[in-house]
């Protein structure tokens, strides 16, 4: 790999806390490796802050491999930047260009509000999980046997593939109006696929959408920004499987 | 050496788990809401725990740093998690996942625990299948299994490549129901910075709310430390930039003994360091071993041409490649244990053919060539062209790769910039799993009562070596199905006692100590940042508490850290506040723990004078560099007691392995 | 869930909005269809069939029904559609310094709202042009049509031959499809003679009273007029370039708003099936071509044959 270093600029949100304003401020940074993730740019950026004793850039980050969902930045316009299928954590510099100015937000959310800098609070996604993101069954272990309900393979990988979504906040990032419905889908979708989560699919889904909507998030209105910026691809699919399914337990739910 | 009772169960080793927990004591569920449980960490085992206790109907606070429980570092997991349902009817059993566990940790694990695990291993199966968790399945609606860590059946289940993952989120729909229900209590954003012992027992923590910077007193009658691994000692490892030590290290310096804390797992393939702003290592699967072939330059003079750009691995002559493990392991070949296959490329890199080209040196390639030859060739004879163009033969091998393993080449090629279809892959060995932690004994418990301790962060089920898909199978063992019984018999005792005031004195020296620990980093007006210290102290980890270990170089590291912590404490800058949000603070408090167990985890490694699984000392190794153990003098836990800042006061207690049950025997790959 | 939730909850508001944009959109297509006779048919027989399109549109039950459905599908369309609009704005109270929206959505599927409203403008100008005058205000005079011959109004007393007078007969479309003589009108003269009663559309007998026959109303003439023609006596419209250029603007503006709003409404009512996907797309897109472009040639055809 031909490893080279580049000088960049920054434009990155700065704000003290909750309550203070906040602004975009501008950095200058040399010598960052091509080969270096963009959290390891901003790591190298803080470490120059460190030495010039002024205050480091609070971001959120984690596993750095792509899978914690805890990293996020709106990096030039985009979630988790200009790469597709990736986290911010994965996304490398060689996709910048040298003498590049980038530009970092944090996400733009009433339902995620700024709590520093460029970390945001995502409790409301929890909030939605705790709703009804889960089965009903106690843990002790004797339920019974794993392979007792057959599963077709479809199906299976089909939940499988909703439930890969890593809660990240990119497709409310991304969306226009600030909406939940693909991450809340997706929970909705991996459990309505599978004969466990049957059960109480109904109850499920009611719950989870009402909790969104009162979180604040906005509306959906299809423009599949959400699945286009989705570092695990996450499809439209379960956004209109979700829509069947609140249909149905709205029709049906006593 | 009394003092470390493991309250092992009498009986045989299959009815012991049985027979214990039928005699175990319990708490009525009219009592279980006046008793509060701390748990601390919210991976597999700190969300199991807590969902299940929560459950059960006890008052559970539940923290985690991040700002989700669903972010804990088990989600990372690639690979899968062992059960032994024998559901590939492959002959296996509960005695035979319980006989690899034992050899696979060279004979270093208790016995009894570990058997456990493995009659535990088929429920947590069932478990998550019915909280919605997709494993992989088969055509006919029943779950698949492959082969794993080079065992001889297929017991391991698995979600892709993201198996952790999926289990993580199982666990954390079980402890979100509960936290909806208000049976548990979550503190998102907090980080234990203390432990409070109450009348010699496990009464509380201290915590900081790391948004508002607030120090925090919580109280409960008991005390759950399901806080990980502490790998990032070395500052470059496979964990997450925020795992670290200090939950088990502040109950550790509390009074609960530290065991074997010199058993670090280092994993053969992950992608080699690139450069020196580089925050972590990457893991590939180990799955790849199955079809790559690893190799370095046979002549030296190749190597550096590589090192320098003016050669191509592909321009190496079959003939002039050394495929070290095929060579020195014909038997197991490329797919020997992790610690054999991890020390092999050490050996070759440290000799001079190492072929990354950056100042370590340390890289070896995983060649996929050979595998899209084989299977093109077979591809193309099964579709009946017996007479395939060489063409032909690779684009239809490279498509059987890409079915394979598609995703981490693309990972691969993501993060490298480097197309391994075409070039081989470069790999290299990187922390990643430590089977040492707080010691504790049969039912959980460490040395301070009250204090449990669950998951990677305790001693565990490993031995000196971890399988490969038993990390997730222990962490949910010790969550669902062994601490809810074990800690509802410690609670029988504390029915009647009531809530538990953080107004003691107790508390107050503890909240002080953290509050004395924060300002002195705020207030040292040092000039070097903190991961400076930290990448110090990792370069001495893993150049003499690494792979390869000698007497002289521990002693080293002994005085070289101690000479560090000296440093760090008087050069150290921390910016910013104390009432905000301060990673820098945090990673400072860290820091500062990693500095003490990277002393222990030194003389730890020099007191055991022998070769065992992920601890390999070079002056004991056979005549062709095989470890060599030692069971007559080191069939023991070695347990440390916290004994004052200066590590080299600390104190070793033994617990000696009986094998009743299996017999000892020399690991042989060749 | 709240038994309101049918209205509030954020995925009911998409049924709504799906449920109402697929009506409209059936709509649409009976609605060109009836325009299409603008021009496809010529002369009074244009005339007719356009005139006797618009009174059986506006008196025949099941399509009054359709006509009230369509007027709550665009009320709730456009109120619902509003509401979730400020709603939206809400959801995100700072913007991005910087965003690059266009590298994952398609502009059409940004700017509903916009779209909409330009949408909802349209439609009340439209309404107040055409529908108004016709149903509310009932200014649209009858269909008639007037013919002049020579007729014998008696005999010379002296000759005995027939005296003609050039006499222009105006007569009225009626409802039953017969042309009803209205009023008679001496070209020379100048004096005319009511024949028949007028009350708003109804033709009642001079003598007896009687409710003779219903009258049709001329839209056909309205629409005309105002594209630019001067027809049956009234003049064109002088800002007609106009109005045939607004007119195919919102028509443009209705092509970005179905290229989306189509699938949209299938995937709003969880629609959404690999197998199907392609179609929906294609005829959807195929929809928000054909259609809005078939209104749009109408009144340009209209204009360029003044």
């Amino acid at each position: 790999m031909a490893s080279k270093t580049i000088n960049i600029n920054l434009k990155i949100w700065r704000q003290k806390n909750a309550n203070s304003k906040g602004s975009m401020e501008t950095y200058k940074l040399d010598n960052v490796s091509t080969d270096s993730s963009f959290l390891e740019m901003l790591d190298q950026l803080n470490e120059q802050l460190v030495n010039e004793r002024k205050e480091p850039i609070a971001f959120d980050h984690d596993c750095r491999e792509g899978i914690c969902g805890m990293c996020s930045l709106y990096i030039n316009g985009e979630a988790h930047g200009p790469d597709r299928a990736v986290t911010t954590c994965q996304l490398h510099m060689r996709k910048f260009k040298d003498g590049e100015t980038i530009y970092v937000e944090p996400w733009r959310a009433k339902a995620f509000p700024v709590i520093k800098d460029l970390v945001v609070d995502r409790s409301a996604f929890d909030r939605i999980q705790q709703a009804g993101g889960f089965v009903s069954v106690n843990t002790s272990g004797r339920t019974m046997d794993a392979n007792a309900i057959p599963i077709g393979k479809a199906e299976a990988d089909k939940a499988f593939e909703a439930a890969t979504c890593i809660g990240c906040g990119a497709c409310v990032a991304s969306c226009k109006n600030a909406s939940a419905m693909l991450f809340v889908s997706a929970k909705v979708s991996q459990l309505a696929l599978l004969p466990q989560g049957q059960v109480e699919a109904q109850q499920r889904v009611l719950n989870m959408v009402k909790q969104m909507d009162e979180e604040g998030f906005g509306n959906c209105t299809n423009t599949g920004a959400c699945a286009v910026e989705c570092p695990k691809e996450i499809s439209l699919e379960n956004i209109a499987r979700m829509n069947r399914e609140y249909l149905k337990a709205m029709v049906a739910a006593e | 050496m009394s003092i470390l009772d493991s309250k092992i169960p009498e009986g045989h080793i299959s009815k012991k788990w049985t027979d214990y927990k039928d005699h175990l004591r319990l708490v009525a569920p009219n009592n279980r809401p006046k008793i509060d449980i701390i748990v601390v960490g919210t991976g597999l085992a700190g969300a199991s725990a807590a969902a299940s206790l929560g459950e059960m109907g006890y008052n559970v606070k539940a923290f985690c740093f991040q700002d989700s429980p669903r972010r804990a570092h088990s989600i990372a997991a690639q690979g899968g998690i062992n059960a032994a349902k024998n559901y590939q009817n492959d002959g296996d059993s509960i005695y035979r996942l319980f006989y690899d566990t034992i050899k696979g940790g060279d004979y270093r694990a208790r016995e009894a625990n570990v058997h456990r695990l493995a009659e535990v291993s088929g429920n947590i199966i069932d478990q998550c299948v019915a909280q919605g968790v997709p494993f992989a399945r088969e055509y006919g609606g029943l779950l698949d299994n492959r082969s794993f860590g080079g065992t001889q059946v297929q017991r391991t289940f698995y979600a892709a490549g993201q198996t952790g993952q999926q289990l993580l989120l199982g666990a954390y729909s079980a402890i979100s129901r509960q936290i909806g229900l208000g049976n548990v209590q979550m503190y998102n954003r907090h980080e234990m910075l203390d432990l409070v012992k109450v009348d010699g027992k496990a009464r509380g923590i201290i915590a900081r709310n790391l948004i508002t910077g607030e120090i925090e007193r919580h109280s409960a009658h008991a005390v759950i430390l399901c806080t990980g691994g502490y790998g990032n000692v070395y500052f470059l490892s496979t964990n997450a930039m925020g795992s670290n030590v200090t939950a088990a290290w502040k109950a550790h310096k509390r009074g609960a003994y530290f065991a074997n804390p010199c058993y670090v797992q280092i994993h053969p393939t992950c992608i080699p360091v690139h450069g020196t702003n580089q925050s972590k290592l990457t893991l590939m699967s180990e799955s790849l071993r199955n079809s790559g072939r690893i190799w370095v330059p046979k002549k030296k003079e190749d190597a550096e041409a590589i090192r320098a750009g003016k050669l191509k691995p592909t321009q190496i002559a079959e003939e002039d490649r050394d495929y070290y493990l095929e060579r020195r392991y014909p038997a197991f070949g490329n797919l020997v244990p992790r610690d054999v296959a991890s020390r092999a490329a050490k050996e070759r890199c440290d000799a001079g053919f190492g072929i990354e080209a950056n100042d370590t040196m340390e890289g070896v390639y995983l060649d996929f060539s050979s595998e899209i030859q084989a299977k093109g060739k077979q591809t193309a004879y099964a579709s009946g062209n017996h007479n395939p163009s060489e063409e032909e033969i690779i684009q239809l091998g490279k498509k059987w790769v890409e079915e394979k393993y598609g995703n981490l080449f693309q990972m691969y090629e993501k993060i490298t910039d480097e197309n391994p279809y075409e070039t081989p892959m470069k790999i290299y060995p990187a922390v990643h799993y430590t089977m040492g932690g707080v010691w504790v004994d049969y039912n959980l418990q460490s040395t301070i009562p009250g204090c449990f301790v669950a998951g990677e962060a305790n001693f565990s089920d490993h031995g000196a070596n971890r399988l490969g898909a038993s990390a997730l199978m222990q962490g949910l063992a010790d969550g669902y199905f062994v601490l809810p019984y074990t800690v509802s018999d410690y609670l029988a005792g504390d029915i009647r006692t009531g809530k538990i005031s953080t107004d003691s004195p107790e508390f107050e020296e503890a909240e002080n100590n953290v509050r004395d620990m924060i300002s002195k980093f705020l207030n040292n007006n040092g000039s070097k940042s903190v991961d400076h210290f930290h990448k110090r102290l990792g370069h001495i980890m893993w150049n003499k508490v690494g792979m390869g270990r000698n007497a002289q170089g521990l002693t080293e590291a002994i005085s070289e850290i101690a000479a560090l912590r000296e440093e760090f404490y008087k050069e150290v800058y921390v910016p910013g506040d104390a009432n905000e949000l301060n990673p820098e603070l945090e990673k400072a408090l860290r820091v500062a723990d990693f500095m003490e167990l990277g002393q222990l985890m030194a003389r730890d490694a020099l007191q055991r004078n022998e070769s065992c699984g992920g601890h390999f000392r070079e002056e004991y190794q056979d005549a062709e560099g095989e470890t060599l153990r030692d069971d007559e003098n080191f069939n023991f836990v070695g347990a440390w007691e916290y004994k004052g800042m200066d590590i080299n006061q600390s104190e070793l207690h033994k617990e000696v392995l009986n094998y009743e049950y299996i017999k000892i025997a020399a690991r042989n790959y060749k | 869930m709240s038994k309101s939730g049918i209205f509030t909850s954020s995925l009911a508001k998409k049924y709504w909005m799906a449920l109402t944009g697929l009506f409209l959109i059936t709509f649409l297509v009976g609605h060109l269809l009836g325009n299409l006779q603008l021009i496809t048919k010529t002369g009074e027989e244009g005339r007719r069939a356009f005139n006797e399109y618009a009174y059986f549109m506006g008196h025949n039950i099941f399509i009054k029904i359709l006509a009230y459905l369509t007027y709550f599908s665009i009320l709730a369309h456009a109120c619902i559609g509003l509401y979730l609009a400020v709603q939206n704005k809400k959801a995100r109270p700072k913007n991005y310094a910087y965003n690059k929206p266009g590298t994952n959505s398609s502009a059409a599927s940004r700017y509903m709202a916009i779209l909409g409203t330009i949408l909802l403008i349209f439609i009340v100008t439209h309404m107040a042009n055409f529908w108004w005058k016709q149903k509310i205000t009932e200014t649209v005079p009858l269909h008639y049509v007037e013919n002049t011959t020579d007729m014998q109004i008696g005999q010379d007393p002296m000759t005995g031959a027939p005296v003609t007078r050039k006499i222009t007969l105006q007569s009225a479309l009626t409802t039953n499809g017969n042309y009803l003589e209205v009023a008679a009108k001496d070209v020379e003269s100048g004096q005319s003679q009511e024949l028949v009663k007028i009350k708003d559309t109804k033709l009642i007998d001079m003598n007896t009273n009687l409710h003779k026959a219903e009258g049709v109303r001329d839209l056909h003439t309205v629409v005309m007029n105002f594209f630019g023609h001067s027809e049956q006596g009234q003049p064109a419209n002088e800002y007609a370039l106009i109005a045939v250029i607004l007119y195919v603007v919102s028509m443009f503006v209705l092509m970005f708003h179905l290229w989306h709003g189509f699938g949209s409404a299938f995937q709003s009512l969880g629609l959404n099936h690999r197998k199907y996907n392609g179609l929906i797309r294609f005829v959807g897109q195929a929809f928000a071509i054909v259609v809005p472009l078939a209104f749009a040639i109408i009144p340009v055809m209209i204009y360029l044959n003044r």
